[in-house]
Protein backbone atom coordinates (compact mmCIF):
# COMPACT_ATOMS: atom_id res chain seq x y z
CA UNK A 1 0.00 0.00 0.00
CA UNK A 2 2.76 2.43 0.95
CA UNK A 3 4.51 1.67 -2.30
CA UNK A 4 1.41 2.41 -4.35
CA UNK A 5 0.92 5.71 -2.55
CA UNK A 6 4.57 6.53 -3.08
CA UNK A 7 4.41 5.83 -6.80
CA UNK A 8 1.19 7.80 -7.16
CA UNK A 9 2.66 10.69 -5.23
CA UNK A 10 5.77 10.73 -7.42
CA UNK A 11 3.62 10.79 -10.54
CA UNK A 12 1.72 13.77 -9.16
CA UNK A 13 4.92 15.57 -8.18
CA UNK A 14 6.49 15.00 -11.59
CA UNK A 15 3.25 15.98 -13.36
CA UNK A 16 3.05 19.18 -11.31
CA UNK A 17 6.67 20.01 -12.06
CA UNK A 18 6.02 19.43 -15.76
CA UNK A 19 3.17 21.97 -15.67
CA UNK A 20 5.37 24.49 -13.85
CA UNK A 21 8.09 24.06 -16.48
CA UNK A 22 5.59 24.31 -19.36
CA UNK A 23 4.15 27.42 -17.71
CA UNK A 24 7.60 29.00 -17.47
CA UNK A 25 8.37 28.00 -21.06
CA UNK A 26 5.07 29.54 -22.19
CA UNK A 27 5.83 32.80 -20.45
CA UNK A 28 9.06 32.97 -22.38
CA UNK A 29 7.54 31.90 -25.68
CA UNK A 30 4.25 33.80 -25.99
CA UNK A 31 4.26 37.17 -27.75
CA UNK A 32 2.90 39.74 -25.31
CA UNK A 33 2.02 40.61 -21.76
CA UNK A 34 -1.63 39.51 -21.86
CA UNK A 35 -1.02 36.16 -23.52
CA UNK A 36 1.77 35.44 -21.04
CA UNK A 37 -0.77 35.59 -18.22
CA UNK A 38 -2.27 32.32 -19.46
CA UNK A 39 0.75 30.03 -19.01
CA UNK A 40 1.33 31.77 -15.68
CA UNK A 41 -2.09 30.34 -14.82
CA UNK A 42 -0.80 26.84 -15.60
CA UNK A 43 1.80 27.19 -12.87
CA UNK A 44 -0.76 28.46 -10.37
CA UNK A 45 -3.44 25.85 -10.96
CA UNK A 46 -2.25 22.46 -12.19
CA UNK A 47 1.41 23.02 -11.27
CA UNK A 48 0.79 24.01 -7.67
CA UNK A 49 -2.27 21.74 -7.41
CA UNK A 50 -0.56 18.53 -8.49
CA UNK A 51 2.53 19.24 -6.37
CA UNK A 52 0.38 19.89 -3.30
CA UNK A 53 -1.60 16.70 -3.99
CA UNK A 54 1.63 14.73 -4.31
CA UNK A 55 2.93 16.16 -1.05
CA UNK A 56 -0.40 15.37 0.58
CA UNK A 57 0.15 11.69 -0.20
CA UNK A 58 3.64 11.94 1.32
CA UNK A 59 2.50 13.58 4.55
CA UNK A 60 2.03 11.27 7.48
CA UNK A 61 0.75 13.75 10.03
CA UNK A 62 -2.85 14.96 9.82
CA UNK A 63 -1.79 18.52 10.63
CA UNK A 64 0.60 18.64 7.70
CA UNK A 65 -2.11 17.44 5.32
CA UNK A 66 -4.54 20.06 6.57
CA UNK A 67 -1.97 22.78 6.06
CA UNK A 68 -1.31 21.63 2.50
CA UNK A 69 -5.05 21.70 1.79
CA UNK A 70 -5.27 25.20 3.23
CA UNK A 71 -2.46 26.35 0.94
CA UNK A 72 -4.45 24.99 -2.01
CA UNK A 73 -7.59 26.80 -0.87
CA UNK A 74 -5.79 30.11 -0.33
CA UNK A 75 -4.11 29.81 -3.74
CA UNK A 76 -7.55 29.47 -5.30
CA UNK A 77 -8.38 32.93 -3.97
CA UNK A 78 -5.09 34.75 -4.32
CA UNK A 79 -3.92 33.63 -7.76
CA UNK A 80 -6.95 34.82 -9.78
CA UNK A 81 -7.08 38.03 -7.75
CA UNK A 82 -3.47 38.91 -8.48
CA UNK A 83 -3.84 37.81 -12.11
CA UNK A 84 -6.88 40.04 -12.56
CA UNK A 85 -5.15 42.99 -10.85
CA UNK A 86 -2.12 42.62 -13.12
CA UNK A 87 -4.22 42.46 -16.30
CA UNK A 88 -6.36 45.38 -15.21
CA UNK A 89 -3.32 47.49 -14.39
CA UNK A 90 -1.92 46.78 -17.86
CA UNK A 91 -5.18 47.84 -19.48
CA UNK A 92 -5.38 50.97 -17.34
CA UNK A 93 -1.83 51.84 -18.38
CA UNK A 94 -2.97 51.66 -22.01
CA UNK A 95 -1.19 48.49 -23.10
CA UNK A 96 -2.93 47.03 -26.15
CA UNK A 97 -3.03 43.27 -26.63
CA UNK A 98 -1.03 41.61 -29.38
CA UNK A 99 -3.08 40.00 -32.12
CA UNK A 100 -2.38 37.34 -34.67
CA UNK A 101 -1.23 39.11 -37.88
CA UNK A 102 -4.33 38.23 -39.93
CA UNK A 103 -6.67 39.38 -37.16
CA UNK A 104 -4.81 42.64 -36.72
CA UNK A 105 -5.22 43.32 -40.44
CA UNK A 106 -8.94 42.69 -40.21
CA UNK A 107 -9.22 45.21 -37.41
CA UNK A 108 -6.92 47.81 -38.92
CA UNK A 109 -9.78 49.27 -41.00
CA UNK A 110 -12.10 49.96 -38.11
CA UNK A 111 -9.69 52.18 -36.24
CA UNK A 112 -11.57 52.85 -33.03
CA UNK A 113 -9.90 54.63 -30.12
CA UNK A 114 -11.33 52.66 -27.20
CA UNK A 115 -9.45 49.75 -25.77
CA UNK A 116 -12.62 48.02 -24.78
CA UNK A 117 -13.78 47.38 -28.32
CA UNK A 118 -10.95 45.03 -29.21
CA UNK A 119 -11.63 41.89 -31.18
CA UNK A 120 -15.22 40.79 -31.04
CA UNK B 1 -24.26 43.92 17.02
CA UNK B 2 -27.60 44.85 15.54
CA UNK B 3 -26.35 48.18 14.23
CA UNK B 4 -24.17 46.31 11.75
CA UNK B 5 -27.18 45.84 9.51
CA UNK B 6 -26.42 48.32 6.75
CA UNK B 7 -29.12 47.97 4.17
CA UNK B 8 -27.72 50.53 1.73
CA UNK B 9 -25.20 48.23 0.02
CA UNK B 10 -25.35 48.38 -3.76
CA UNK B 11 -26.72 45.34 -5.53
CA UNK B 12 -27.25 43.34 -2.38
CA UNK B 13 -30.28 41.49 -3.64
CA UNK B 14 -29.32 38.44 -1.61
CA UNK B 15 -29.99 40.19 1.73
CA UNK B 16 -33.59 39.75 2.67
CA UNK B 17 -34.32 36.91 4.99
CA UNK B 18 -30.89 35.28 5.30
CA UNK B 19 -29.09 38.34 6.62
CA UNK B 20 -28.46 38.19 10.35
CA UNK B 21 -25.31 39.92 11.60
CA UNK B 22 -25.11 37.86 14.79
CA UNK B 23 -25.08 34.59 12.87
CA UNK B 24 -22.42 35.91 10.50
CA UNK B 25 -20.36 37.11 13.46
CA UNK B 26 -20.59 33.71 15.13
CA UNK B 27 -19.80 32.04 11.80
CA UNK B 28 -16.66 34.14 11.45
CA UNK B 29 -15.65 33.25 15.04
CA UNK B 30 -16.06 29.54 14.33
CA UNK B 31 -14.15 29.73 11.05
CA UNK B 32 -11.28 31.62 12.70
CA UNK B 33 -11.24 29.18 15.63
CA UNK B 34 -11.04 26.25 13.24
CA UNK B 35 -8.18 27.95 11.36
CA UNK B 36 -6.31 28.57 14.62
CA UNK B 37 -6.71 25.01 15.88
CA UNK B 38 -5.72 23.44 12.56
CA UNK B 39 -2.72 25.68 12.05
CA UNK B 40 -1.34 25.53 15.57
CA UNK B 41 -2.15 21.99 16.65
CA UNK B 42 -1.36 22.76 20.29
CA UNK B 43 -4.06 22.36 22.89
CA UNK B 44 -2.55 23.94 26.04
CA UNK B 45 -4.62 26.44 27.98
CA UNK B 46 -2.19 29.31 27.34
CA UNK B 47 -2.12 28.89 23.58
CA UNK B 48 -5.86 28.32 23.35
CA UNK B 49 -6.56 31.50 25.29
CA UNK B 50 -4.14 33.43 23.10
CA UNK B 51 -6.14 32.09 20.17
CA UNK B 52 -9.42 33.19 21.72
CA UNK B 53 -8.05 36.68 22.28
CA UNK B 54 -6.80 36.92 18.70
CA UNK B 55 -10.13 35.74 17.32
CA UNK B 56 -12.14 38.20 19.37
CA UNK B 57 -9.76 40.97 18.34
CA UNK B 58 -10.14 40.07 14.66
CA UNK B 59 -13.92 39.90 14.88
CA UNK B 60 -13.97 43.23 16.70
CA UNK B 61 -11.87 44.84 13.94
CA UNK B 62 -14.10 43.25 11.29
CA UNK B 63 -17.16 44.67 13.07
CA UNK B 64 -15.66 48.14 13.20
CA UNK B 65 -14.84 47.92 9.50
CA UNK B 66 -18.40 46.81 8.79
CA UNK B 67 -17.12 43.65 7.12
CA UNK B 68 -19.43 41.18 8.80
CA UNK B 69 -22.18 40.84 6.26
CA UNK B 70 -23.14 38.14 3.82
CA UNK B 71 -20.36 39.30 1.53
CA UNK B 72 -17.54 39.13 4.05
CA UNK B 73 -18.86 35.96 5.67
CA UNK B 74 -20.78 34.25 2.85
CA UNK B 75 -22.38 31.49 4.88
CA UNK B 76 -25.53 31.40 2.74
CA UNK B 77 -23.74 30.11 -0.37
CA UNK B 78 -21.27 27.70 1.25
CA UNK B 79 -23.17 24.61 0.17
CA UNK B 80 -23.77 25.92 -3.36
CA UNK B 81 -20.07 26.74 -3.72
CA UNK B 82 -19.11 23.23 -2.63
CA UNK B 83 -21.35 21.83 -5.35
CA UNK B 84 -19.94 24.25 -7.94
CA UNK B 85 -16.30 23.49 -7.06
CA UNK B 86 -15.94 20.00 -8.61
CA UNK B 87 -17.25 21.27 -11.94
CA UNK B 88 -14.87 24.25 -11.81
CA UNK B 89 -11.90 22.02 -10.96
CA UNK B 90 -12.67 19.75 -13.90
CA UNK B 91 -12.90 22.79 -16.23
CA UNK B 92 -9.54 23.97 -14.89
CA UNK B 93 -7.96 20.58 -15.58
CA UNK B 94 -9.30 20.51 -19.14
CA UNK B 95 -8.19 24.10 -19.80
CA UNK B 96 -4.75 23.34 -18.35
CA UNK B 97 -4.18 20.45 -20.72
CA UNK B 98 -5.39 22.54 -23.65
CA UNK B 99 -3.16 25.54 -22.89
CA UNK B 100 -0.16 23.31 -22.14
CA UNK B 101 -0.62 21.61 -25.52
CA UNK B 102 -0.77 24.95 -27.32
CA UNK B 103 2.30 26.29 -25.53
CA UNK B 104 4.49 23.36 -26.54
CA UNK B 105 3.01 22.98 -30.04
CA UNK B 106 5.74 24.02 -32.51
CA UNK B 107 3.28 26.05 -34.60
CA UNK B 108 1.99 27.94 -31.51
CA UNK B 109 -1.73 27.84 -32.41
CA UNK B 110 -2.95 30.93 -30.56
CA UNK B 111 -5.12 33.87 -31.57
CA UNK B 112 -5.49 36.16 -28.54
CA UNK B 113 -8.56 38.33 -28.34
CA UNK B 114 -10.08 40.86 -25.97
CA UNK B 115 -13.86 40.85 -25.85
CA UNK B 116 -16.86 41.68 -23.71
CA UNK B 117 -19.01 38.89 -22.28
CA UNK B 118 -22.34 39.26 -20.53
CA UNK B 119 -22.52 38.82 -16.75
CA UNK B 120 -25.81 37.66 -15.30
CA UNK B 121 -24.96 37.75 -11.58
CA UNK B 122 -26.69 40.48 -9.59
CA UNK B 123 -24.52 40.70 -6.48
CA UNK B 124 -20.91 41.82 -6.17
CA UNK B 125 -20.09 38.50 -4.55
CA UNK B 126 -21.50 36.51 -7.49
CA UNK B 127 -19.66 38.67 -10.02
CA UNK B 128 -16.43 38.23 -8.09
CA UNK B 129 -16.84 34.46 -8.08
CA UNK B 130 -17.49 34.54 -11.81
CA UNK B 131 -14.52 36.81 -12.61
CA UNK B 132 -12.23 34.72 -10.43
CA UNK B 133 -13.47 31.49 -12.04
CA UNK B 134 -12.66 32.93 -15.47
CA UNK B 135 -9.18 33.96 -14.39
CA UNK B 136 -8.54 30.69 -12.60
CA UNK B 137 -9.22 28.81 -15.83
CA UNK B 138 -6.07 29.00 -17.97
CA UNK B 139 -6.74 30.43 -21.42
CA UNK B 140 -9.03 33.17 -20.15
CA UNK B 141 -8.31 36.14 -17.88
CA UNK B 142 -10.87 38.66 -16.68
CA UNK B 143 -9.46 42.12 -17.30
CA UNK B 144 -12.23 44.51 -16.31
CA UNK B 145 -15.67 44.28 -14.77
CA UNK B 146 -18.47 46.74 -15.40
CA UNK B 147 -22.10 46.28 -14.39
CA UNK B 148 -23.45 43.56 -16.66
CA UNK B 149 -20.31 43.04 -18.77
CA UNK B 150 -16.92 41.54 -18.17
CA UNK B 151 -13.89 42.24 -20.34
CA UNK B 152 -12.06 38.98 -20.99
CA UNK B 153 -8.72 38.24 -22.60
CA UNK B 154 -8.67 34.80 -24.23
CA UNK B 155 -5.65 32.96 -25.58
CA UNK B 156 -7.47 31.37 -28.52
CA UNK B 157 -10.92 31.13 -30.09
CA UNK B 158 -11.93 27.97 -28.26
CA UNK B 159 -11.42 29.60 -24.88
CA UNK B 160 -13.28 32.72 -26.02
CA UNK B 161 -16.22 30.65 -27.25
CA UNK B 162 -16.23 28.77 -23.96
CA UNK B 163 -16.82 32.00 -22.06
CA UNK B 164 -19.39 33.33 -24.54
CA UNK B 165 -21.31 30.06 -24.34
CA UNK B 166 -22.23 31.10 -20.82
CA UNK B 167 -22.16 27.71 -19.09
CA UNK B 168 -19.94 29.02 -16.28
CA UNK B 169 -21.98 32.20 -16.06
CA UNK B 170 -25.16 30.16 -15.57
CA UNK B 171 -23.60 27.96 -12.92
CA UNK B 172 -22.24 30.88 -10.90
CA UNK B 173 -25.62 32.60 -11.06
CA UNK B 174 -27.08 29.40 -9.62
CA UNK B 175 -24.51 29.53 -6.80
CA UNK B 176 -25.63 33.05 -6.07
CA UNK B 177 -29.05 31.50 -5.53
CA UNK B 178 -31.32 34.52 -6.02
CA UNK B 179 -33.83 32.73 -8.21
Amino acid sequence: MAVILDILSWFLLIGGSAFVIIGAFGMWRLPDFYSRLHPAGLTDTMGAGLILLGLLLQSEAFMVGIKLLMIAVFLMFTSPTSGHATARAALAAGLRPWQAPEEAKKLADENDGGNKDGAA
Amino acid sequence: MAELGNDGGAGEGGGGSGYRPVIHGVGLCLALALCWLLLSGYFQILLLSLGAVSILFCVWIAMRMDLIDHEGVPLHITWAVLRYLPWLLWEIVKANLDVAKRVIDPSLPISPSLFNAPVSQKTDLGQTIYANSITLTPGTVSVDLDPGVILVHALHEGAADGVLEGEMDKRVTKVEGLN
